[in-house]
């Protein structure tokens, strides 16, 4: 099964959608509530992340009887340092992002922890590739 | 896990249009129009009143109890809801609670007082227990429903305590008239929802209520009863803490946690929970949501508007006293958390088998991609993908969409004067 979605940069009422249109998927083809508990977390916080970060993107998700992948590209700014963006608290965010309850760094380090492998592909001024993989059963 | 739902609302199929105007507002896609009529898929019902709400020929019904039910008991007593106050203007709560008593109950019990002890178990619970947050109240069992079906990884949020009606119900059977022969508990209710909970219980094996009365049955006679009552009994007992229940954010005000929210309509409630699952309020301890709009004063058997029916509740709950409990164990002799545990209805699943309900998936994807996308109901689906479900599980064909119909109807059509043009022209019909 495959889904594909398109998200602009400017409308944080979409970011999410990816993420719920998964959840029901997910539930319709039986997968294990806790397994569908994690992937609708990771994802969020990677859409979120596309849309507040990287200027809106493209997501693609593909789920098999054994696992589910997701991968989400943004032509954004990049990420300079992964290793830091990856420290709990880290965040870049605006004043106006933090305001709307976003940006309290605790984003990439959720996707690692509910994820069973995560890689993020960046390049400054280029854009940002986050790859999402996470088993079932 | 295919528990037999005996569910309160049901159709009126002589009333029915077979308008569709319901199945777009029902919260699980529940409801479909087959032959001119709709059908609720039982076991994706949650009674939360929204198709009753809905409907405008009325076709949609809640059943409850019928009021003659009472005979069957020797000693009964009447379970008021606190929104059940409010559908009365001007009225004094203990004329409503006497009035029950002249109409032939022999006693009444608050649900209210009920509440006032819910509220503090569940500040006690917030204070001590480290459940996964925010907690979320079980009070509303179409709330409890819809987790259930929709978002059951939120199941383990759902606050484990007995709802009001249920309190009350074991106070009165096991602490206030313990030995009683006859004795029959009636709740006095706002929604479809709490009578289905009564027959299908969650949290417990069986109910301890008898019977449940729809507020706007009773209303009728009770109203003629409190025009002749001058002096009523002091009965009222149940403080603002509990009064408030019956409306929204009442709750959450009892329960007074300081990082709470409370939620009414049940899309609110839906755009809440959906937001808990992808943990955007981790920071947020406790949740009041209740499917009706405007809380339990708004639920489909109450006879007043809910609007006014809510500031009315405000008021009377304003003037009464804080009774000032502190203790949940002060008023009941037993435990009143869960005895049963919920889980989850899986009702939306395609296949037992993944590999199989994956290829499902993808069918009805390829199918989706080929209907209009105008959700607009004709097929008797709620949507053009809940179409796209139902054909692919077999339940529906794709010309059940017009404009499939239409396009497959002009194929034919083409297919027709073509077959004409290549007549035998033998003869010439024309010149006869
Ligand atoms: N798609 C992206 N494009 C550019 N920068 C990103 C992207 N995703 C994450 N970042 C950077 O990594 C930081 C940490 O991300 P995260 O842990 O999600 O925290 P937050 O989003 O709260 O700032 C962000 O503040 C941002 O600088
Ligand atoms: S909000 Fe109250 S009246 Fe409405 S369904 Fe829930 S419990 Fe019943
Ligand atoms: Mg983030």
């Amino acid at each position: 099964m495959q889904l594909n979605f398109s998200i602009p940069g400017d409308d944080m009422d979409l970011a999410g959608i990816a993420s719920s249109t998964l959840k029901k998927k997910l539930q319709q083809i039986g997968v294990d509530n806790s397994v569908i508990k994690r992937t609708v977390v990771a994802l969020y916080e990677a859409e979120i992340n596309m849309v507040i970060h990287g200027g809106g993107g493209d997501i693609t998700i593909n789920v098999t009887p054994t696992e589910i992948q997701c991968e989400l590209v943004d032509h954004g700014p990049g990420i300079a340092d992964v290793n830091l963006a990856m420290q709990e608290g880290y965040s870049t965010a605006t004043d106006a992002i933090r305001e709307m309850g976003f940006g309290a760094g605790m984003g990439l380090p959720n996707i690692q922890r509910n994820s069973d492998h995560m890689e993020i592909h960046t390049v400054p001024g280029e854009g940002t590739t986050v790859k999402i993989m996470i088993k079932i059963g | 896990m295919s528990e037999e739902y005996l569910h309160s609302v049901t159709l009126d199929k002589d009333l029915c249009k077979g308008c569709t105007n319901c199945i777009s507002h029902c919260p699980t896609e529940a409801i479909r129009v087959r032959d001119g009529k709709a059908m609720i898929i039982s076991n994706r019902c949650i009674d939360c009143g929204q198709c009753i709400r809905t409907c405008p020929s009325h076709a949609k019904k809640a059943v409850s109890d019928p009021l003659d039910m009472l005979n069957k008991y020797t000693f009964k007593v009447a379970l008021p809801a606190p929104s059940f106050y409010a559908q009365f203007k001007n009225v004094p709560i203990d004329t409503v609670l006497t009035a029950l008593k002249k109409i032939g109950f022999d006693d009444v019990y608050e649900v209210a007082s009920a509440a006032e002890i819910a509220s503090i178990a569940t500040a006690e619970l917030l204070e001590k227990v480290k459940s996964p947050r925010p907690m979320i109240s079980s009070s509303c069992p179409a709330v409890v429903r819809l987790i259930q079906v929709r978002f059951p990884s939120l199941i383990e949020h759902v606050i484990k305590i007995q709802t009001p009606m249920e309190i009350a119900a074991r106070i009165v059977k096991n602490q206030i008239y313990p030995d009683k022969r006859g004795l029959g508990v009636f709740f006095i209710s706002p929604c479809p929802a709490k009578v289905t909970s009564v027959r299908v219980p969650l949290g417990n094996e069986k109910s301890e209520v008898d019977g449940v009365i729809a507020q706007k049955d009773i209303y009728p006679a009770l109203r003629k009863i409190i025009k002749t009552i001058d002096k009523p009994e002091h009965l009222s007992k149940a403080s603002s803490l509990g009064i408030r229940w019956g409306h929204s954010d009442g709750e959450s005000e009892a329960v007074n946690s300081k990082k709470s929210i409370s939620v009414d309509g049940i899309d609110h409630v839906i755009r809440v929970l959906e937001q808990i699952e992808s943990e955007d309020f981790h920071h947020i301890e406790f949740i009041e949501a209740m499917a009706c709009p405007g809380g339990c004063v708004g639920g489909t058997l109450t006879v007043e508007n809910p609007f006014i029916a809510r500031s009315r509740l405000k008021r009377y709950s304003m003037a009464c006293e804080n009774r000032g409990i502190k203790d949940s164990d002060q008023l009941t002799e037993f435990d009143i958390s869960w005895t049963k545990e919920i889980y989850s209805h899986p009702v939306l699943k395609l296949s037992e088998n993944m590999s199989e309900a994956i290829k499902m998936m993808d069918e009805i994807e390829k199918i989706d991609a080929e209907l209009p996308g105008l959700d607009c109901g004709s097929c008797g689906a709620p949507t053009c993908h809940s179409l796209a479900e139902d054909i692919v599980t077999g339940k529906a064909q794709k010309t059940d969409c017009i404009f499939i119909l239409r396009d497959e109807i002009k194929k034919v059509a083409g297919q027709m004067a073509e077959l004409e043009r290549r007549m035998p022209q033998t003869r010439n019909f024309d010149k006869r």
